[in-house]
């Protein structure tokens, strides 16, 4: 029910309204800065006008209407060629809000809020500058709470989304609705960005916190954003599969101590089940389109994780067989190195093994890639060799949860002396 | 590109979602209906839930009353609001559904086919929570 003294609906309307109201003011200001500045005016209104009218039929539409009114009194006022209106006639968008936000056009929304995670992309942009950019203007996140996510300070935040902002601004965004070619492309270049997002959540580039729920959380709200409008788009089912089969994992991927746990030490019971199910729906969904994608095969492969109800029950044959399709369409050191886990389910460690050998000029600064060797040397009982690959993970280690998980295979390595080969899981959960 | 086929499902054996099939139709079209046809597609439907509910499949079904028996709860400016009438007035309405346990999408689809009845809609939607309650569901009016 509507409550006029607890706010937090207005809130959640303006938050959840932000990617398509922005989008359209982009598009019709076809500048950032001005986009947004209506947007916030918009907010402010809202807040003043919601509170006593109760909510519009169609936020959305209201914030655009608002917005739009005031960037151009705004535009109007600074080129002084016409009068100022009159304040009665901004205020009182009420009663002409119902005709006013059917006029505006629907069908250009979902090219809008793409357009809008579009331009955050820019090739020119690191990684974590598109996701800053994107967290900032896309999901309306503070600076502040950016800040916090990569744990920089708030001013050196600023100063990097100002930069980013400034790189964008002077691209050329191209504001046709895009024809079915450009749309594929930007979906695809926004798709791997959001996983950006996801992965930055899921395991930390840097910092002292391993897994950053917050992140994963808004990879995840965009995920579905984008798949609400494009609801047939096998990838991005794929991808938002594939976030949430990894995030449902996220209660029992840390123990207590910050300890990263094991996919195969894992409390499962611990494991999201909502989200499994939802994740599972939608690989079921993908996969009957067979048209074999990147992100479908990986949500394919976490689904199968994620229904083993003890990590003995896993199907290591139909992993592999994912794997080499993973590995037919990207064709990386990194799913070739994952493979080598599933192989060595399946073959065992020698032929895992075999498979990492020629990976190691390509992985040679990779944390993973130690991690896999080295776990893999101490199941054959090659114990100095072992020793000699958790001795460069460590070094290579992002954070200091990954170089405590290998200390403790160290520790193990250390107790067990270079007695007989013994089975370690050797993959990350 | 000479791979390994996507298998079609990624179920593990054993593995089970409960699926609701939503009927959505015209009720201006399903009132206008005879008594004869009317029950013709109720035996029909209760054909296929029977081979159904025969593997021990079938969970809940319900066929809704029509939507001039509705009446329907808002949040107002205020205070909440109690209107005469269905949630929003749409070119087809739900009228029943089927919950089904079914080991994949495939499965499920495959009653939704059987299930439909000239231009009538189903949606196959997978359940998130379901509790089946205390209520004997066998007859509505009691």
């Amino acid at each position: 029910m509507t409550n006029t003294q607890d706010l937090t609906w207005i809130d959640a309307a303006l938050t959840s309204a932000r990617p398509q109201a922005v989008g359209a003011l982009l598009r019709y200001f076809r500048d950032l800065d001005t986009a947004e500045e209506a947007f916030q005016e918009a907010c402010l209104r809202a807040l003043q006008k919601w509170p006593v009218n109760g909510p519009p039929r169609d936020p959305a539409a209201w914030l655009i209407m608002v917005g739009r009114n005031f960037a151009l009194d705004e535009a109007r006022r600074k080129n002084k060629q016409q009068e100022l209106p009159d304040d009665d006639v901004i205020s009182n968008l009420d009663d002409a809000e119902a005709p006013l936000a059917e006029r505006l056009d629907n069908s250009q929304y979902r090219d809008d809020v793409l357009r809008l995670l579009f331009i955050c992309c820019h090739p020119e942009l690191p990684n974590t500058q598109q996701i800053a950019l994107a967290l900032r203007i896309v999901s309306g996140l503070t600076v502040k709470e950016i800040a916090r996510a990569f744990l920089v300070s708030e001013a050196a935040m600023e100063q990097r989304i100002t930069r980013a902002k400034r790189v964008v601004s002077n691209a050329d965004v191209p504001f046709e609705a895009p024809g079915a070619p450009e749309r594929a492309e930007r979906l695809a270049t926004v798709a791997s960005m959001i996983y950006l997002v996801f992965n930055e959540g899921y395991s930390a580039s840097g910092g002292d916190v391993h897994v950053r729920v917050p992140l994963c959380e808004e990879a995840i709200r965009l995920s579905k954003l984008l798949l609400r409008l494009f609801p047939a788009e096998g990838e991005i089912m794929g991808l938002t599969a594939l976030l949430l089969l990894q995030h449902a994992r996220a209660p029992a991927r840390l123990d207590a101590n910050n300890n990263i746990v094991l996919l195969e030490e894992q409390n499962r019971s611990l494991w999201d089940q909502n989200m499994i199910g939802e994740g599972l729906a939608l690989v079921d969904k993908a996969l009957r389109q067979r048209r074999v994608g990147p992100y479908q095969v990986q949500a394919a492969i976490a689904a199968l994780h994620a229904q083993a109800k003890r990590p003995e029950d896993t199907d290591w044959k139909q992993i592999d067989q994912l794997y080499a399709v993973l590995e037919s369409l990207t064709a990386s050191p990194v799913v070739t190195l994952n493979r080598a886990v599933a192989v060595s389910k399946v073959e065992g460690p020698e032929a895992a093994l075999a498979m990492i050998e020629p990976l190691a000029a390509r992985l040679g600064g990779y944390f993973h890639f130690f991690g896999v060797r080295g776990g893999l040397l101490m199941q054959l009982g090659r114990a100095d060799e072992a020793r000699e690959a958790f001795d460069r993970a460590i070094a290579l280690a992002n954070t200091p949860a990954e170089a405590a998980h290998i200390r403790m295979h160290l520790d193990r390595l250390q107790k067990d002396g270079a007695t007989a080969p013994r089975h370690r899981p050797t993959s990350v959960g | 590109m000479g791979q390994t086929p996507l298998p079609l499902s990624i179920r593990t054996k054993g593995s089970r979602m409960l699926y609701a099939i939503i009927c959505y139709h015209s009720e201006a079209v399903v009132n206008a209906w005879s008594k004869e046809k009317d029950d013709a597609v109720m035996a029909h439907h209760q054909e296929v839930l029977g081979k159904i509910a025969a593997k021990g499949k079938l969970g809940p079904t319900a066929r809704l009353m029509p939507t001039t028996t509705a009446t329907t709860v808002r949040p107002g400016r205020q205070q909440l609001t109690v209107l005469d009438g269905p949630f929003a007035e749409t070119k087809e309405q739900l009228l029943g559904f089927f919950i089904i346990d079914c080991e994949s999408l495939e499965e499920a689809i495959e009653y939704a086919k059987q299930l439909v009845v000239d231009e009538g809609v189903m949606e196959v939607r997978p359940v998130m929570v379901s509790n089946t309650g205390v209520l004997n569901f066998g007859s509505a009016v009691r």
